[in-house]
Parts: structure tokens; C-alpha cells; sequence
């Protein structure tokens, strides 16, 4: 699968106030319009630099964005599972970032809103905003579309599985651990749940 | 059989196994799942979708639902959001809700498990909220997770965890007097980074640990993960015995690090060399002694959360405030009911705590929840709204965390946001107290 668009750069330790302040955490991620409203508000705590656009757009709803790179730590900060679910209901499809704070990691996993992609090395320097690049998760690449670099990203690990299987849901009823879904819930549901970290 | 620490004998007697090592993948009984206000509907909408409509969960004795977030608000979807919880409780038949407008609600959710007697020894404990980490000041495995993981906890009792190697904390030595363990803490981060414990667990050790009372564990244990840590542990002892006396009739397991278990790091401490410390704008990490700050101004002073706003801390902070006058707004939460209780009840030389706070010149509210430590709805008490410097004796000073993102965040001990509050600029409580 690969995943084309343009490139949204961050630095190092983006907490989770930044990409859903606390002021919108009376918004329940379950309920399709309160759903749709946290992705209008993704990013909204950024502490933005004068020459970097909106993560969305004023007056709008999605990001024009397809994929964020960023520093180390991306996600520190609170378990609140609104800060991956208000990036991918944006429309964001991967972070790839030097290192994830871990619930921030698995609850991406876990909401399958988003890649989260580790690179071994730096890529904030390698891009710039509206860069356009094109993530191959086969092959575990990041190419810069304007140059042609390929920038190899590090194997998704013990999560690779868990995303393959479609979640932690899916992957527990694959293994046998739970039951298989309800009927009324429609079957694809939706996966959900990660690995561990 | 390998030899194991606290966490790995933890995480293998509730995976079933004999021995686990760091990185094993295993599934884990949970002994005890925790949500709150702002993740907890979310979880229960996972829940419903994932089981169906009639799902029960798996063991609602040990299912603990807290509101304490966004409490004493006019927003209406916070409002909606403890009705979630409330009906969800009522439909499951939960014993452990405890509600919003009753006598039994309590406010910040981990230290009213603690209070309740839901931190056991040798235990797993998983909750919705980062700083379930605290628990492990009780010698449980305690760490938080997002709703859709509490999702499948809820119907399953399980969770697939990956077992994380140990780091070791050992402070040797007796602490200095007007040193507190969040200057312990703030010494760790700002050591070792706000990444420099991720997909780890912190072990605190060291006679000078072992002499801190239960409340000042917790504020240990809290802040791991603002090192990125995924546990904090601390060996239980005659004192997490004691304040474990009358809360919980449940046979506690507690668990000792094996003679040879190994750690991923060991860092030793001389705690008579510690000094008050703070961590500036915006990341816990960021550390600077108090007496580097002087030249620091404030706008404002804030005490409460659950790493800053236990009894201990306000009694902490009415030692300074006694007979002085605060020179900038100064605002104080409880955690929990029990601690407002505990404002009028505890005294310094006959005078309550409230009212030394009151002559002080002090903001306070009685309404015990997590109120501006992470910003919440506009009109929430204490929370910045424009260019503020505070000092705080909360956990986080990202960027916007106690609301505006043009205010700036330090973090510091009780000691030393009372005497900061009391000079208008960053003090070292020392300059005030000695």
C-alpha cells in the first residue's frame, strides 16, 4: 500500500495538547458529528511559527495534508485517544516520525487512524511543508516526490501483525482470543486495538 | 528460572506464566480497569460496537468508573458526557461509580483509587488516563491506555502487553528538609529526558523513598510518564500497608524484585545533594534549580492535580503560607473530596488549613477535580486564558496545556509554588523558610 500527498513537518516532543487541545475533549470520538468536529480541531494547540500554514484550513474541516513528519517523541503526553482519531478523521493517513511516545503509537494501532512509521534517521531537515512524497509501506520507504530521495523507515515490528490482522479486535478473534463480532455491529466495525507498543 | 523484577513478576502471574522477560508479548489478566469523564464514553461506544448492545462487561466488580474532569462546568456536552456514564453504570449495574452530585463522588481519578482501596499490591491496573502510572507507588503494575484498548479490556478482562525492561531509580541518603519528591521527579526527567523512559518501567528505591510517605510515592510514580514510561514501581512496605488498612479487605500480593534481576539501568542518587527544582516552559524536562529562577516574574500560582494536589501538598504549602500574604492569584483545587474535607479539618498550630489559605489571600475552590492542570472548558476554575506565568505544582507544561498557548508553565514542588506566590517571582523555599 502506498500513500501520496503532501508533507506536513513538525519538530521534536509534539504533545498530545498540542494536536487536540483539552478544551475539545467533551467531543466523544464514537459519535460520527463530534467525530468529524475533532478533525476540524487537529493540530488546533500547535505552537505554530508565523510562516507555517494551518494543519486545517480555516473555515474548513479536512487537512490538505497526507502525511506528517516529524522529531522525536511524537504523541508524548496524555492516553487520550482523540489526539490520533482528530489526525486521521483530518484526513491524515501517517506520521512518520524519528520515535512515538508509546500509548500515542499503540492507540494509532489500535483506532487504525493512522500509520505511525519510525525512521532511524532525521527527516524534519529533509522536507519542508507542501512537500509532496510518497510512503510505501511494503517497502518501508518515504520518497520525496520533487527530488526522488528514498528514505528507508524502520519494519512496523510487533505491530506489524496486529495492523495486518486489522486491529487487536480482529487480531484476538484471528488468534482465537475473543468471539466473533456481534451481529448488529456489522462485522467490519472497524478494527481496533494494537499490539503492544 | 530467570530472575525478575517487579514488573516482570507482576505482568507473569498475570499472564499465567512462570517467568516472562522484557519484549515478551503475552496477554494479561486485568485485575481492575479505570475510565473517567472524557475517555470513558468514548470506551463504552468501542464497547458497544465491538460486543454488541447487550454486552456485558466482563467482571463488573472490577470495572471503577470516576468522573473528575470537566465537573463543575456550564458545558453541556461535559454534562452529557457523566450522563454517558451514569446510565452505562446503571444498565451494567457497576458498584464502583462514583457519581458526580452524590456523596459518594470523589474528584481526581487516581488518587480516588488510592483512597477506595483500588491500588493493590501486586496487581494490574489499566485506566484511560496517562497517569494511571501513579498506582504504582503501591507496587502495581498500573499503566494507562486509550479507549479502544479499555474497550477490549471491558468485555474481554485482557490486554495484550509487551513486558518492558526495568530502569532503577536509588536514592541513597535522608532528603533534605523543604525537598519533596516532585523535586525528586523533576531531577529523574530532567536527567534522563521526556523520552528517556519510553516502553520502560521506573523503579524508585533507596532508603530515602522508602522513608516518603504514601502521597509523596504518588507523586514519584505519577510523573513517569513524562519520562515516557510505561510503569512506575515502588516496593511495598509497612507504609503502603498501613494507608492500605481500611480501604481494602482484598488479600494483597505484593511482589519483591527477585536476588539477581536484571535492569536496563541502575542511576544512583545522594538525596542530601538534592535541591529544589523546577522545570521550565514548555517541557517537564526542561530543569533548572529554583534559585536560577529569581529573576523568573509570575502572574499566578496554582496548586492541585493529582501529583500537586493531595493533603500532603496543601499541608506542604500552608507551612509556607502561614502568617504571609500570597502577591500574585493564587489558586488552589483539591483532588479529591476527601483532601477538601481535609482543608478544614487539618491545622498548623490550631488554624485550618483553609483558613491560613483564606488570610494568605488565596483562590480557593472546594470542588475536588482535575479543573485547569490540563486547561479543560473556558470557565474552568484557575484556568490561563491569556499571557499568564505560572508556577504550578501540576505534571505538564506543554505548550496551552492549563489553556492559553500564550501562557507560560513551571512546574515546581509545593514548597516552592508557595514561596514563589508569596515573593511574585520563582523562589527557593529555603530563602524563605531557613
Amino acid at each position: 500500500m502506498t500513500i501520496t500527498g503532501r508533507v506536513y513537518v513538525l519538530g521534536d516532543n509534539i504533545d498530545t495538547d498540542q494536536i487536540i487541545p483539552a478544551e475539545y475533549l467533551n467531543l466523544v470520538p464514537t459519535i460520527p458529528e463530534e467525530y468529524r468536529k475533532l478533525g476540524s480541531y487537529a493540530l488546533a494547540g500547535l505552537a505554530r511559527t508565523p510562516d507555517q500554514p494551518p494543519f486545517v484550513p480555516p473555515g474548513t474541516m479536512t487537512t490538505p495534508y497526507a502525511i506528517i513528519v516529524a522529531g522525536k517523541n511524537f504523541g508524548c503526553g496524555s492516553s487520550r485517544e482523540h489526539a490520533p482519531v482528530a489526525l486521521g478523521a483530518a484526513g491524515l493517513q501517517a506520521v512518520v516520525a524519528e520515535s512515538f511516545a508509546r500509548i500515542f503509537f499503540r492507540n494509532c494501532v489500535a483506532t487504525g487512524e493512522l500509520y505511525p512509521c519510525e525512521t532511524p534517521a532525521r527527516l524534519v531537515d529533509a522536507f519542508r511543508t507542501n512537500d509532496q512524497a510518497v510512503l510505501d509501506l511494503e517497502a518501508s520507504t518515504l520518497t520525496h516526490a520533487d527530488t526522488g530521495t528514498v528514505h528507508r523507515l524502520r519494519p512496523l515490528g510487533d505491530a506489524g501483525p496486529v495492523i495486518a490482522a486489522g486491529g487487536l479486535f480482529a487480531y484476538a478473534r484471528q488468534t482465537g482470543m475473543i468471539a466473533a463480532p456481534p451481529v448488529e455491529s456489522g462485522g467490519d466495525a472497524g478494527p481496533s486495538a494494537g499490539p503492544d507498543d | 528460572m530467570s530472575a525478575m523484577t517487579m514488573t516482570e513478576k507482576i505482568l507473569a502471574r498475570a499472564a499465567g506464566k512462570t517467568a516472562v522477560e522484557p519484549g515478551d508479548n503475552v496477554w494479561v489478566r486485568a485485575d481492575v480497569l479505570m475510565t473517567h469523564d472524557v475517555c470513558g464514553p468514548g470506551t463504552i461506544g468501542i464497547f458497544k460496537r465491538e460486543f454488541g448492545k447487550q454486552a456485558r462487561v466482563w467482571d463488573r466488580d472490577r470495572v471503577v468508573v470516576i468522573p473528575d474532569h470537566y465537573i463543575f462546568t456550564k458545558d453541556d456536552k461535559a454534562h452529557r458526557n457523566v450522563d454517558i456514564l451514569r446510565d452505562f453504570a446503571a444498565e451494567q449495574g457497576l458498584p464502583h461509580l462514583y457519581d458526580v452530585g452524590t456523596p459518594r463522588y470523589k474528584g481526581v481519578c487516581h488518587i480516588a483509587l488510592a483512597e477506595e482501596g483500588h491500588t493493590r499490591p501486586g496487581e494490574v491496573l489499566f485506566g484511560t488516563d496517562s497517569h494511571t502510572c501513579t498506582a504504582g507507588a503501591f507496587n502495581q503494575f498500573a499503566t494507562g491506555i486509550g479507549n479502544t484498548d479499555a474497550a477490549f479490556v471491558m468485555g474481554t478482562g485482557k490486554l495484550l502487553v509487551k513486558v518492558p525492561p526495568t530502569m532503577r531509580f536509588v536514592f541513597e541518603g535522608e532528603i533534605p528538609e523543604f525537598i519533596l519528591a516532585k523535586d525528586l521527579i523533576l531531577q529523574i526527567i530532567g536527567d534522563i529526558g521526556v523520552d528517556g523512559a519510553t516502553y520502560r518501567a521506573m523503579e524508585f528505591a533507596g532508603e530515602a523513598v522508602l522513608r516518603l510517605s504514601m502521597e509523596e510515592r504518588m507523586t514519584l510514580a505519577n510523573m513517569v510518564i513524562e519520562a515516557g514510561g510505561k510503569n512506575g514501581i515502588i516496593a511495598c512496605d509497612e507504609t503502603t500497608r498501613a494507608y492500605l488498612r481500611g480501604r481494602t479487605t482484598k488479600p494483597l500480593m505484593p511482589v519483591e524484585n527477585d536476588a539477581g534481576a536484571r535492569f536496563l539501568a541502575e542511576k544512583r542518587y545522594d538525596a542530601r545533594r538534592l535541591e529544589p527544582t523546577v522545570a521550565k516552559p514548555h517541557s517537564p524536562d526542561n530543569r533548572a534549580l529554583a534559585r536560577e529562577l529569581k529573576d523568573v516574574k509570575l502572574t499566578r500560582a496554582y496548586i492541585g492535580s493529582c501529583t500537586g494536589g493531595k493533603i500532603t501538598d496543601f499541608i506542604n504549602a500552608a507551612r509556607v503560607l502561614k502568617g504571609r500574604r500570597v502577591a500574585v492569584d493564587t489558586f488552589l483545587v483539591p483532588s479529591t473530596t476527601d483532601v477538601s474535607r481535609g482543608l478544614r479539618m487539618e491545622t498548623i498550630d490550631g488554624r485550618s488549613l483553609l483558613d491560613i489559605f483564606k488570610d494568605a489571600g488565596c483562590q480557593i475552590s472546594l470542588d475536588a477535580s482535575c479543573a485547569a492542570c490540563l486547561g479543560g472548558p473556558r470557565d474552568t476554575f484557575g484556568r490561563i486564558n491569556g499571557p499568564e506565568v505560572c508556577i504550578s505544582t501540576t505534571n505538564r507544561n506543554f505548550p496551552g496545556r492549563m489553556g492559553a498557548r500564550e501562557g507560560q508553565v513551571y512546574l515546581a514542588s509545593p514548597y516552592t509554588v508557595a514561596a514563589s506566590a508569596v515573593t511574585g517571582r520563582i523562589t527557593d523555599p529555603r530563602e524563605l523558610l531557613q
